[in-house]
């Protein structure tokens, strides 16, 4: 199970060298997304993570918001 | 793994930096002035019209300990005589906006609804501004084409 994290828990973690990843439509990535983020399409995002991810360093995973 | 739940729509809302091909314009968030003032429902109308005017605001937001929006007072319902509570004079549900929403589409909407001024807010209903059209429609004019 993820551990759910705040606003200034991403800052500070990102800060550490935590990983990024936003899980809405590319469009959306796009369009504006966290700084430093990376792109992983829901669907896909086991695949993607083992691909792309570093599996040493934390992974924080976002969407728009909880609604 | 971690997750952020409160996600995209709450770092924008706090007005931290993005990145993107829409990082940096104006949006409904932006432009929202964070000052205005708010009361709760139970408030004499009368204290909260003094408060809000030596404030230099003619319009106040009506909100409950959580800061969710409640209610809007505007010009028109803040000069409302008599011995009455923010509770019954407000609009109450009035039309918001999410942060994220571009100022063209803002300024369009203000329009279209004749709205002076309109509180943005959270998905959850908590407040983060005011919009004041007059300030909508300056950024919207400015905005790179």
């Amino acid at each position: 199970m993820p551990t759910n994290i705040g606003r200034e828990g991403v800052r500070r973690m990102v800060a550490e060298g935590a990983q990024l990843v936003e899980v809405l439509p590319k469009e959306a990535f796009d369009e504006q997304h966290l700084p430093g983020a990376i792109h992983l399409a829901l669907r896909k995002i086991e695949a993607g993570a083992r691909a792309t991810l570093d599996p040493e360093r934390p992974v924080i995973v976002y969407c728009w918001d909880s609604a | 793994m971690y997750d952020y739940p409160a996600g995209k729509s709450d770092w924008m809302a706090a007005g931290l930096p993005t990145e993107g091909e829409a990082a940096g314009r104006p949006t409904a968030g932006t432009v929202a002035r964070r000052d205005v003032p708010t009361c709760h429902l139970g408030e004499s109308l009368r204290d909260v019209r003094e408060r809000a005017r030596a404030a230099g605001w003619d319009a106040c937001v009506v909100v409950n300990e959580a800061l969710i929006v409640m209610g809007l007072l505007r010009a028109e319902q803040l000069g409302r005589e008599g011995d009455l509570t923010a509770e019954s004079a407000m609009r109450p549900g009035p039309s918001t906006l999410r942060p994220h929403v571009p100022i063209a589409e803002v300024a369009e909407f203000m329009t279209e609804h004749d709205l002076p001024n309109a509180p943005v807010t959270t998905s959850g209903g908590e407040l983060i501004g005011l919009l004041i059209r007059e300030d909508v429609e300056r950024a919207a004019h400015e905005r790179p084409a």
